[in-house]
């Protein structure tokens, strides 16, 4: 008796364990969402000039803010009057720590910089049309310049800025555009290459190949699929990046469309193996009746089969594109890491993923690049996820005949 | 004339079939180039020494022994958060949940998992378990990390060898008077075993030539001794492949290090995919 009821305790107890793990999916898919947007959403709200440092104008200025792409412009030398960011026509004057150094002798600043505050804010005093980048310390209680607010990045900066400069100081470019585009150019361009071959194997494996064939093909395919990434970064990096290079007469291989080439090898197996499952799927009948009216087989697999199995093969094209989308060390390996917006395939470019692995081993926890990184993840995820789900849904639909 | 036209068809259907042969020989073709070529230059490297020696002047001489026992600790440590976990979910989908919509929902969200690029894993590893948890650039998270990626993998594995399990088995054991979970325990899993046991070989191969995800979680360039507890650094093969291919100040010498590293590397996976092929065929009879 008493046994009994402790077995019975015993297999509630394994099916709540089993329930449990079966939720662990589920947990993981929220967790990592939950987790890269709170990481990731801090940068909206941190300035993105550099931490512990100010930007000071005359008091008579009448600028409210700058935003950080108008600050990079002034120090780059491409914005030269204030009247461009809306105020008076004065000739702008950046000022660096380094300049009001060597402007002054080592004894007016003192030996342990402490005539340094005094020497900063005459010179600002002085000069109606500077922009001074200094350290916060260096304000003290008489300080006779203003201090411009600190600017956060909104998301229309984030999404359409075209420069990513995430360590360029005083402050900070976050534009994705160039990488979401060089991501996209690198995955297209991939299955673009990878599709002609990815479907004639499928339809080969399929329905031409026999079976004794189809047994040796097939597992050497999903071979293909499982061979490392690096692995195949390397193999770019020492034979597809020298070969690019020479044939179209380049200063450097790493180009998109080293990635490109790369990717295709890499997201082959996965379109082989979807489009193979979904043309295996029409029924026999529908073939047979195909025979039957003397069509050839050749015609029987455009006319019924690539038809009957299009759903799936774009379930296909789609999650390739997914693959190729998210690969990271291979695409970091070959295509030049440039974070320039491409205009043709033998540039350099730089993917999200590839930015993530190059730039947060070097980025202080917390920071605002940091924050910029696991914002560039989160938009991995929900490219990846929709992608995901959208080839769910395209292998769901009903067929069309 | 109608025979005219019946051997055009016929010559433009062989056409095709020729150029798809062609095709499909030449996908295969291009995985011979991929690891004849990498074999070809870096076998010379391969000996004992090369597989037991720590890296030594600036990673051109030595060899990998750390890389080695690094990943395989890295594997040791996924699987045993990855394979219970994975096993488990399998049963609980195909025994024991009775809601069709609720293993719809766990079905879709495994596939996701399984589509997630393995570099947000590695955000996520290092968000979870490097900070908030407080691991560190640890053996353990790097576990986690890896564990979690393989997860979905296991998943479904274990899902569709239950699957293939025929219902005369269950009802068998359930009339003779076992409960549901002796007749998992003593009937469904020992049936469901070898098939399992494909999968977790196969994660093993997937697991082990992981880059992105061990990036910031656990891999360390270069360690002068193999970890001794699991909030150790570690070396890993791939990362190590990664880190002597691109960065270091003498690429050249460097070189063969890189081929050899990578000759282990599809090593690895070749013997894995072998091996649950042998474990597929000797159970299946």
């Amino acid at each position: 008796m008493f046994n009994k009821k402790r077995n019975r305790f015993g297999e509630t107890l394994v099916e709540w364990t089993l329930r449990l793990s079966g939720g662990t999916t589920t947990l993981v898919i929220v967790l990592i969402s939950i987790f890269l947007f709170t990481e990731g959403w801090g940068l909206f709200k941190s300035s993105t000039v550099e931490k512990g440092y100010v930007l000071c104008v005359n008091r008579s200025n009448k600028i409210q803010n700058l935003t950080p792409k108008q600050v990079k412009e002034i120090f780059d030398g491409n914005i030269t009057s204030w009247k461009q960011v809306g105020g008076d026509d004065i000739p702008i004057e950046p000022l660096r720590m380094d300049d009001i150094a060597s402007q002054y002798t080592e004894e007016e600043i003192g030996a342990n910089f402490e005539h340094l505050p005094q020497k900063l804010s005459e010179a600002i005093a002085a000069k109606p049309g500077a922009l001074a980048f200094f350290p916060e310390q260096f304000i003290n209680i008489n300080f006779q310049g203003r201090v411009l607010p600190a600017e956060t990045i909104t998301l229309k900066e984030y999404f359409g800025g075209k420069e990513w400069f995430p360590t360029a100081t005083p402050a900070a470019q976050f534009g994705v555009l160039p990488l979401i585009l060089g991501t996209l150019w690198v995955s297209i361009a991939a299955i673009l290459i990878a599709l002609p071959f990815g479907l004639a194997v499928a339809i080969y494996l399929a329905e031409i190949a026999n079976n004794r064939v189809r047994k040796i093909l097939k597992p050497l395919i999903e071979l293909l699929a499982g061979i490392p990434s690096v692995v195949y970064g390397f193999f770019g990096l020492i034979v597809i990046v020298p070969l690019i290079r020479s044939i179209f007469h380049l200063p450097v291989g790493e180009t998109a469309l080293a990635g490109a080439i790369v990717l295709a090898i890499m997201a082959l197996p996965t379109i082989i193996t979807v489009a193979e499952d979904a043309m295996r799927t029409t029924p026999l009948a529908m073939k047979e009746s195909s025979l039957a009216l003397g069509a050839t087989h050749w015609q029987t697999i455009y006319r019924v089969v690539i038809p009957y199995a299009s759903s799936g093969i774009m379930a296909a094209i789609v999650l390739g594109i997914g693959r190729a989308i998210g690969e990271t060390m291979a695409v970091l390996m070959v295509t030049g890491n440039a974070a320039v917006i491409p205009h043709t395939l033998t540039e350099p470019v730089r993917t999200i993923p590839a930015t993530i692995a190059a730039e947060l081993g070097e980025s202080a926890m917390g920071s605002v690049q940091y924050q910029a990184l696991f914002m560039l993840g989160a938009i991995l995820f929900v490219l990846t996820l929709g992608i995901s789900i959208w080839a769910e849904i395209i292998r769901k639909e009903p067929k069309v005949q | 004339m109608q025979q005219n036209k019946f051997t055009g068809k016929r010559a433009n259907q062989a056409i095709f079939f020729s150029l798809f042969r062609l095709m499909s020989y030449l996908v295969v073709g291009i995985l011979f180039c991929i690891i004849g070529f990498i074999v070809i230059r870096g076998i010379g490297v391969i000996n004992w020494e090369f597989l037991t020696s720590a890296p030594k002047d600036g990673m051109t001489k030595g060899g990998i022994f750390p890389a080695i026992i690094g990943t395989f600790y890295l594997v040791i440590g996924s699987m045993l958060v990855a394979f219970p976990i994975g096993v488990m979910s399998g049963i609980y989908m195909n025994e024991y949940a009775t809601n069709k919509h609720i293993v719809r929902v766990i079905r879709v969200m495994t596939n996701n998992l399984g589509g997630i690029p393995s570099i947000v894993f590695g955000l996520f590893g290092m968000s979870l378990f490097v900070n908030k948890l407080h691991f560190g650039d640890s053996l353990l998270a790097g576990s986690f990390t890896l564990g979690l990626l393989a997860l979905p993998l296991i998943i479904r594995v274990t899902e569709e060898a239950l699957k293939a399990i025929p219902d005369t088995y269950r009802q068998g054991s359930l009339a003779l008077g076992a409960t549901k979970l002796t007749t998992i325990r003593r009937v469904i899993l020992p049936a469901a075993f070898p098939n399992v046991m494909t999968g977790l070989i196969l994660s093993i191969g997937r697991v082990s030539g992981e880059t992105a995800p061990i990036l910031f979680t656990a891999a360390a360039y270069f360690l002068p001794h193999l970890p001794t507890s699991v909030f150790d650094q570690v070396m890993a093969l791939p990362y190590h492949l990664y880190v002597i291919a691109t960065s270091g100040t003498d690429l050249e010498a460097t070189r063969p290090m890189a081929y050899g590293t990578a000759i282990v590397l599809i090593a690895i996976v070749l013997i894995m995919n072998l091996l649950a092929n042998i474990v597929r065929r000797r159970f299946s009879k």
